[in-house]
Formats: structure tokens, sequence, C-alpha cells
């Protein structure tokens, strides 16, 4: 490497080292952090030789240290000498895979994972290998676990010798003395079938399966739950029945909430995984027993569920399905005691009507979301309305406005902020559905009323809601309806009113357009200038530098920048100074404008000039 | 790892206008809020689809019937008990739920007056009848965020019941007839396993019963002891690594704390490996201020069988020192002085370096209940005479941060308590003191020159490897500087053209 030789003085290891090993562990995980550069620094040779064994050798270090160690070191091929010399990362990263704390263990398997591509067939038996069968055969439990997520990296590129080796000690991890190493093997077969040759998963997967399936560990059975889907999705159809069957269906009745709940959390691609058939005779009433379930836990995952599950039913038996089978449980979830569930069936619900079409969605949805609508959890209602556009498609809202007024009027005065915030996100949404008739009449009010809201997250919310109404229903609309309103507010006594007046002037004016922003707003801004409150004589400095580029040039010149000069001078310290910002602000657009116009003259003169060119 | 709780959703139910300001609820709101759904059972979490329970009336009183009947009634009573009820439920069943009461109180008095009456055929039905009506699992918590310190917790809704259950299986225990021989075969690792799992019970009560329940079976089955350990040691290694979540970890390390005091000399490899792969990381739990007195208990014992673990304990107390949580930092100082108290004088030597650095940063924390505790060592006579046997070393690693608290430090009662600190220590070796005192100057400025020589170190590594990527276009994970060395040729380029 170049300058290597020159660099031994420079930067002897002692003094490298000394780095890593500072008293201080803030300055040792900065050095650690910076790892690649030391290496760098002593070349290729010398990070092999030195650096790795100091490494390797030192590691008892803070957690965090070695998490950042760990991490370098998966980014370190190239600093030891590309992937023929990979394998001297090894050592280390093996002890940092023994580690107790998860994350630095984890860390170091994702970074072992990460080399293992880097080694050549050869390294990968001859290195790698052995690497992982000394973890999976550690004393003490950190190592096995890790050795887990190893097996899958390496087994694709083995002889068949080693690969019988790698599948025996896979099997010995599933049956561990210690769950924490049974939950690691459960958690990583799904991505160890995977690579396995199709007749091994039914030899061998299969029973490690069904024996995690019903491990006395819930915790390890719900691991085997999500392994059970990559399974079924490895095997051919005809195999599904006898093979997984049995396991899944247990686990979707077993005695622990949490392995149930983990059956409904995944029951979406359980069903992509066993097909259209096995759906059909025992997913069905599967789910309608999780959507029966006692634990209202349970009852929420899978009430999360019913529109995909729906939505992926076999075409052939899709609205049978749904009408005799899911609908009456999503009926009786609609009235659930546990708000979570009501809210999780709240949030997909509407989707149903797309799947059932316009008639269904009439007879048999709509008393269910106007039910919602009325629900005394704020959520509930709140995810109904914010789906409406699904119900929009195929009934139209209309059928709906009667009972959503009432349901938005209530949560627009909801006592909780974050909820009034919510449905006013939803406003433009809504007004552009209803139409603009609808919404004068019902929802104007509301609008404004936000304006004066106790709360100024409501108060900006409105401003910005207004600026999207007006984007839908035009500028006319806005100067008949809401800038008048927005304008009377300028002579209100309490002055944080007033300032929404800015507020909402500083929203409106680029979508009023210049006329109304010059006619209408303008004078009330100036009038604003002479409030007896500094904050608000302020605001109208810094909504003069807003609305600027709206206004025409003259205007700026003869109208604005005087009231700013005489801001300038205000006796506040901070008025003065917004006002200064506003006039070098107003300045560059004022000298941006005029630049603008020189251009444009010019290219006319241009092409004027071309023309005279072409004509002699 | 398992997230098994929805999201917590935004708060529900009505709420008072004054509550509309800030919109944040309070505390004591959200609380009474829970309050009425404080009742939780895992064994009737909805009834409406279960059949219901089958009535049972009362047997005649046990003192009633005659020894021969008395056996048969017996073995009825407890079958009798086995019949489970739905507390949830409160209107239906009434009189049964009573008659099991009843039958439940009888049972206990039976079993805790009576001497004879544990005959071999009644185990396995005793072992039955307690198994259906403690063994479950146990319900999601109705807090999704349930804080220990703060929140109620959710009470077993089953406890009229459940209680005389735990109360009549430990009279069983205790009574001096029961043969642990016999009662092997029913309590056996299965069993222990699911009593140990009952422990994240969130319902105090209940755990309470659950630890003297272990407590006597770890003393009556010698051959479930190094089970019941290996069994408590995954529980304490899950709860540390994967879910931070156990609501038993203090009654489970009270239940050891006298297993420890048990522990015969010289301690086995497999207890000191408990030490230093479980004891000591469990100080990194987040809810350490729940059991961290149990846990500073059982540290100490085993300090006390065998002070030779000091070092490693210290040591790795220090490793796993809390960085930004004050409120733990002053529970390891005042474990640290535990130790202390009982340490000796040759295991002090060993450790005294490292341990009093981290003290002198602990003096210096702009946290004054950290620095409180940390100076408070100094009014332990023990410790004192500690310090002053090893002035020469010690004297040096405090006298820096010492003296700069003295002269910075915001809060008075800390610059005042340091005052004394420094007082106390110039009176050990005054000599010294006075050397410390003329050389601070220096040493701060030597600190600097040391600072200034390390960002210059890297300063210089850092241009090495800007040259490096621009020249080679070597690229390991430092995709951002070749992009800016690119920019660069891209400009020669550039300029070359124009």
């Amino acid at each position: 490497m170049a300058g290597a030789d020159s660099d031994d003085s420079l930067y002897p290891i002692a003094v490298l080292i000394d780095e890593l090993r500072n008293e201080d562990v803030q300055l040792r995980l900065n050095s650690i952090k910076k790892l690649s550069t030391i290496a760098l620094a002593l070349g290729v040779e010398r990070t092999r030789t030195e650096l790795l064994p100091f490494l390797t050798d030192t590691i008892y270090d803070e957690d965090e240290v070695l998490l950042a160690l760990a991490e370098q070191l998966g980014n370190f091929t190239m600093l030891v000498g590309g992937p023929e010399y990979v394998h001297c990362l090894l050592p280390p990263l093996e002890s940092l895979a023994t580690v107790e704390e998860t994350v630095v263990r984890d860390k170091a398997v994702e970074s072992l994972r990460k080399i293992s591509h880097e080694h050549s067939p050869v390294d990968l038996e001859v290195h790698f290998e052995p690497l992982v069968k000394r973890l999976a055969s550690g004393d003490w439990f950190t190592s096995r676990t890790s050795a887990c997520g190893l097996f899958s990296v390496c087994y694709p590129r083995v002889s068949s010798t080693v690969k019988a080796e790698i599948r025996q000690h896979f099997r010995t991890l599933c049956s561990d003395d210690t769950p924490m190493v049974r939950r690691a093997a459960a958690s990583k077969l799904g991505e160890f079938a995977k690579v396995l040759e199709l007749e091994y998963v039914k030899s061998d997967i299969i029973s490690l399966f069904t024996a995690l399936a019903s491990d006395e560990q819930d915790s390890v059975r719900l691991l085997a739950v999500e392994a059970g889907v990559s399974i079924a999705t490895l095997l051919p159809q005809e195999d599904l029945e006898a093979l997984v069957m049995p396991t899944l269906r247990q686990a979707a009745e077993d005695k622990s909430w949490r392995v149930r709940y983990m059956v409904a959390d995944k029951f979406s691609d359980l069903q992509k995984a066993v097909g259209p058939e096995i759906t059909k005779n025992d997913l069905v009433p599967a789910f309608q027993n999780l959507l029966k379930d006692c634990e209202a836990e349970v009852r929420a995952a899978a009430a999360n569920k019913v529109k995909e599950f729906c939505e992926n039913l076999p075409e052939d038996s899709r609205e049978t399905i749904i009408m005799t089978h899911i609908l009456p449980c999503v009926k009786e979830l609609v009235s659930d005691t546990n708000q979570h569930v009501k809210s999780a069936l709240a949030s997909v619900i509407m989707g149903l009507s797309t799947i059932l079409g316009k008639d269904n969605t009439i007879e048999h949805l709509l008393p269910l979301f106007l039910a919602q609508l009325k629900d005394e959890c704020p959520e509930v209602r709140l995810n109904i309305i914010s789906n409406l556009d699904c119900v929009n498609e195929v009934i139209g809202i209309r059928q709906l406005s009667q009972s959503l007024l009432p349901a938005i009027v209530e949560l627009a005065e909801d006592a909780k902020w974050r909820v009034r915030l919510a449905i006013i996100e939803y406003m433009p949404l809504l007004a552009g559905q209803l139409g603009v008739e609808f919404f004068d009449e019902k929802l104007n009010s509301l609008c404004m009323a936000w304006l004066v809201d106790h709360v100024y997250a409501i108060r900006e919310a409105a401003t910005c809601n207004l600026m999207k109404l007006v984007e839908k229903f035009g500028a006319e609309w806005a100067q008949n309806t809401i800038v008048p309103k927005v304008l009377g507010m300028a002579n209100d006594p309490n002055y944080l009113h007033r300032m929404t007046t800015l507020f909402c002037i500083n929203a409106l004016s680029e979508v009023c357009g210049q006329e109304i922003t010059t006619k209408h707003m303008l004078p009330v801004v100036f009038k604003m200038s002479n409030d007896q409150v500094a904050n608000v004589r302020f605001n109208v400095a810094k909504s003069l530098q807003k609305i600027g580029p709206v206004l025409d040039s003259n205007c700026l010149q003869t109208e604005v920048k005087p009231v700013l000069e005489k801001l300038a001078s205000d006796q506040d310290i901070d008025v003065k100074y917004f006002a200064q910002e506003a006039i070098s602000g107003e300045f560059s657009t004022i000298i941006l404008k005029y630049n603008l116009h020189r251009c444009k003259l010019m290219t006319q003169h241009y092409v004027t000039l071309k023309l005279k060119k072409q004509k002699t | 790892m398992l997230s098994a709780s929805p999201a917590p959703a935004l708060e529900m139910s009505a709420i008072s206008a004054s509550e509309k300001v800030d919109g944040f609820t309070r505390k004591s709101v959200r609380k009474a809020q829970r309050q009425r759904g404080c009742q939780g059972s895992s064994q009737f979490a909805a009834s409406s689809s279960r059949p219901a329970a089958p009535e049972i009336s009362a047997l005649p009183q046990l003192k009633d019937a005659s020894s021969t009947e008395q056996h048969e009634l017996f073995m009825q009573k407890l079958q009798q008990c086995c019949v489970m009820f739905d507390f949830y439920d409160t209107v239906t069943d009434l009189k049964s739920k009573e008659t099991k009461r009843a039958t439940l109180s009888e049972l206990v008095d039976y079993v805790s007056t009576n001497r004879g009456v544990l005959v071999d055929p009644v185990y396995p039905e005793i072992s039955t009848m307690v198994s259906t009506n403690i063994f479950r699992t146990l319900p999601p918590s109705e807090n999704p965020d349930f804080d220990p310190e703060e929140d109620e917790p959710t009470l077993e809704a089953s406890w009229p019941h459940m209680q005389l259950v735990y109360e009549f299986f430990l009279r069983f225990l205790e009574n001096p007839d029961f043969q642990p021989s016999t009662a092997k075969r029913y309590i056996d690792q299965k069993f222990v396993l699911q009593l140990l799992e009952l422990f994240d019970s969130e319902d105090p009560r209940e755990r309470e019963f659950i630890k003297t329940v272990l407590h006597r079976i770890y003393g009556k089955f010698l051959g479930l002891r190094a089970f019941v350990r290996k069994q408590i040691n995954n529980i304490f290694l899950r709860y540390i690594y994967e879910t931070e979540h156990f609501n038993g970890v203090a009654e489970l390390l009270e239940i050891l704390g006298s297993i420890i005091n048990g522990f015969a000399l010289p301690l086995k490899a497999e207890h000191k490996q408990f030490l230093m792969k479980i004891l000591i990381p469990l100080h990194t739990a987040k809810g350490l201020a729940l059991f961290h007195a149990q846990l500073a208990y059982c540290v100490v014992q085993f300090i006390e069988k065998d002070p030779t673990l000091t070092e490693v304990v210290v040591r790795g107390l220090l490793k796993f020192w809390p960085k930004t949580c004050s409120q733990k930092e002053v529970m390891f100082l005042g474990e640290i002085e535990e130790i202390l108290d009982v340490i000796e004088p040759t295991q002090f030597k060993k450790i005294q370096e490292p341990l009093f650095k981290q003290i002198s940063k602990c003096v210096a924390s702009p946290h004054f209940q950290v620095a409180e505790r940390a100076l408070y060592y100094w009014n332990n006579e023990y410790i004192l005479s500690l310090i002053e046997e090893n002035n020469a070393k010690i004297l040096p690693i405090m006298f820096g941060n010492l003296y700069r608290i003295s002269k910075e430090h915001w809060n008075p009662t800390i610059v005042a308590l340091v005052y004394n600190v420094l007082k106390t220590l110039m009176e050990m070796n005054s000599k010294l003191f006075d050397e410390l005192t003329a050389s601070y100057k220096c040493d701060r400025q030597r600190e600097k020159k040391k600072e200034q020589e390390r960002e210059e170190l890297w300063r210089k590594l850092d241009e090495l490897r800007l040259q490096e990527t621009s020249e080679r276009g070597f690229d390991s994970g430092a995709g951002g500087l070749t992009i800016l060395s690119n920019v660069n040729l891209r400009k020669r380029l550039w300029r070359g053209a124009t």
C-alpha cells in the first residue's frame, strides 16, 4: 500500500491501540467507530497481524463499544486485504458472537452473515463452517443462540457431508436444554428450511417444527408459528394437509393467548401459503374462532386482518364465505367490550365494501359503519372517517352524510386536542367528497370555530386546513365565505385571535391570488401594524415578508416598504428585528423581480433582433 | 421480540373541560379510569361462549363424619373443588361459589389441624385440585405500558377461591405427615415449571403465596433443587436479555437470598456462574428499582460466603455502571457501600483503583443526589479506615475532581460536603495533599496538551484516509468520501476543458 512505509513512524500501533484503550468510554467508542481509519493507517498486513489479534484478545469491554466493533468488522474485508483474507475476521467476531448482551451478539451474527458471502467455497468449509460448529456446541447458551443464525448462510455452499453435519447441529439445537436456544432455533427454522433440499424439509424440518410447536414454553411455540408459514410456502400442496396443518390447527387453539395472537397476526401470510382449498376448509373456521377469542389482544389482531383475509379468499366462494361466516363475527365485534378491538376493526371494515359491492354494503355494512360512527370511543369514529374514501367509491358518501355530520361535530369538539387535530386533517378530504354545498351548510362554521381554539396546534392546523379548502373550492369561494370572517377577526379583543388573522393571511395569500390579497387582505395587515401588542406588530412584519411574492413590485415599493420602515423604527426590539429582516428579504424579492423583468426584456430584444436579421 | 399488545391507542372516555386545554391526561385521571377494569381473570376472560359451571351442593362437614367416612368425604371435597367458576360474572353461580369457598376453607382447616389424614391416595387428588385451580396462562396485562412503580396492579378476580387453594397447598406441604417421597410423583419438574411461570402474575398477593410455596418445595424436594435453580436462571436471562418484563423478580431473588445463604463452601462453579452471568447483569434491567434491595442482598451474601469473589463482582458492577440514569446510579452507590461494609482489606486493595475512579466521577456528578450519595461514604467509619490505610493510592485519584467541584458545583450542600471530605483527606496525608494542590494546574495543562495531541493524531488519520480514498478510489464503507473525490475530479476536468 502506498505510503505504508513512512506511516510506520507516524502511526505506531501502540499509539493507535492506546486510543482503543482510552479510559474514557466515550473516547474509546469514538475510536472504535473509526476503526477503519486506524486499519487504513496500519495497512492490510499489519491490520491482519497486529490489530486483529489485539482486538480478539481484549474483548472485554462495555457492550456499547463491542456493538460498534461488531458492526465495523462486518465492513472490514477490503481492509484486511480482500476476500482472500476475509477469514482473518472470524476470530474476533466469534468471540463477539458469544457475548451475553443480545444486541452485540446479533450484530456479530449479522456481520458474520455478511462476510460469509465473501468467503470462497473452500474457505467457507475450512474456516467458516468449523466456527459455526464450535459455536453450536459451546458451553454457554449465548454461542449456541448465535450459531442458529449462521446455518442458513453456509448450508447452500458446502459439500453434502458437511451439509449433513449442519443439519445434525441444527437438530440438536432445536431440542436444546435452555429455552433461549430453542427460541433462537425456532426463529431461524423458516429461514433454514428455505435453503434445504425439499426431501430434507420433509424429513427433518417437519419433525423439528412439530416439536417446537408443542414446546412446553409458549415463547417457543409462538415462534414456531412463523416458521410454519414459511415451511408451508415450500411444500407442494398435496403434502400440506398431512405435514403442517395438524400443527397449525393446534396453534390456532393453543392454550396460551400469545400463540393464538401470533396465528392471528400472521393470518394473511398463512392464508397465502396454504392456498384456497385449505383456506376454505380450515382457515375460515379458525379465523372465526380467533375473532371470537376470549382475549381482547387476539381479537384485535384478528380484527386487523379481516379485510385482507376477505380479499384473499378464493373468488368463487368469497361472497358466500364473507356473508355466512365472517360477517356475523364482525357484527359482534362492532359492539365489543374492548376499545382496541373496535378500533382495529374500524380501521379495516370500510375496505369490505369494495369486496362486497353496492347492494351488500348498503344492506349489511352500512348499519355497522353507522354504529361505529356513534361509538363512544373517538378512535373508532376517527378510523371510520379516515377510510371514507373506500365507501365513497362504492355507494357514494351521501348515504352516510346524515350520520357523518353528528360524528364529525362531536369529534370536532372532543376534549382531546389530538382527536380534534386528527379530524381537522380529514376535513379537506371530506369537503372534496361531500361537495361545496354540504360543506358551506354544515361544516364551514366548524372550520371557523377551530381558528379560535384554545390550543395553538389546532389553530395552526385550522389555518392550514383553510388553505387546502381554498385549493379545492377556488378563490372566488374563499372571497365570499372565509375571507370576510378571517378578516373580521382582526378586530377581536384577544390578540391571539388577531394574530390568527395574520397566520391565515400568510397561508391564504398565495392560493387566493394577487387581486384578493392586495384589495382585501393588505389593508387589514397595514391597519394591524398599529396594534398595541408588539407580538401582533412583529407578525405584521413577518406577514408582509411572506405575502411579498404575491404582490406586484409597485405595491411593494409604494405601500409595503413605508410600513416596514415605520416598524423598523418601532420601540420594541423584536418588532424592529423582524421589520428589518422583512425589508432585506423584501428587497431581495424586488431585485429578483426586477432582474426577471430585465431578462424578459432582453429576450424580447434578442428575439426581435433575430427576427430582423432573418428578414434582412 | 413479542409485541403482543396492540399499540397504545388514544386515551378514551369523557374528560372534564379542564383537560381540554392541555389535552395530556394526568396519571391520576388515567389511574381512576383504569380502576374500573382492574379485576382480571385469566381463566374466564369472556364467558359468553363457555358452558355454565355445574352447580355444586354442599357436602356434610368433615368433622361430623365418622373416621371411616372422613377419608372418602375428603376425597369428594377435593374433587368438588376442581369445579371452576367465572368471577368476571358477578351474578351467576353465587350459591355454588360460596359452597366452594366454604369447602376450601374447611379443607384448609382439616389439613392444618388433623394428623394422619395424608394417606397415599389423597396426594394425586390434591395435586389435581391445586393444578386445576392455579395453573393457567396469565392474561395479557390490562395496561400495555404497566409501570409497576406507578400503576395499580390488576388483581386476580378469582382470588376469593385462589387464596384458599394456595393456603391449603401450603398447609399440605407443611403438614408433619407430608411425605416428599410420595409427593414427588406429582410435584415434579413440570409442576414446578408451571409454578415458576406464575411468578409473572401481576397480583402481588398471589406472588407472595407462590414465593412461600416454592420455598417449601425447594426445602423438601432435594431432587428438584438443581432444576429449580436452572429454571430461575432461565427466567432471569429471558428477563435481562429478551423481554425486560417479569413481575416476580423480587420474589424470586428473595428465595435465592435464602438459598445462597445455605450454599456449602467451597462454592460450586455453577453458583459462581450464577453470580457473574445472572445476578450482575440483572443490574442492567430497566426495572432495577423494584428488586434492587433483594438483589444487593444476594450479591453481598455471595461476598460474605467467599471474599475472593469481591474483585469480579466489583469489576462487574463497574462495567454495568449506569450512564444516564441517576436514580440507578444512587442504587449502585448504595450497593457498593454494602459491599465495602463487609470487604476484606486485602480484597479492597485489589479494586480500589478502578472503584475510586468511578467514585470520583460520581462525586463530580452534576446530579446532586448522586454526588451526595458518593460523598456519604466518608461518613462510614470502616470505609474511612480503608481509605486512610490506602490514602497514597486513593488521594491522587479523588483529588482533581474534589478540588474542581469545591469551586464550581451548583449545589451548596455538595460544596459543603466536598470541603469536609477535602479536610478529612488533608488530615490523612497533608504532605501528599499539598503536593497535589501544587501540581493541580500543571496536571490540568498536561491533560489539555494530551487532548490536543489526540485531536492532532485523528486529524492526520482522517487526512490520510481522505488521501487514500481519492487517490486509489479505495472504498470501504466511506462512500461519501469517494463521491467527494469524484466531484473534485469532475471539477478539475471541467476546468481543463474550458
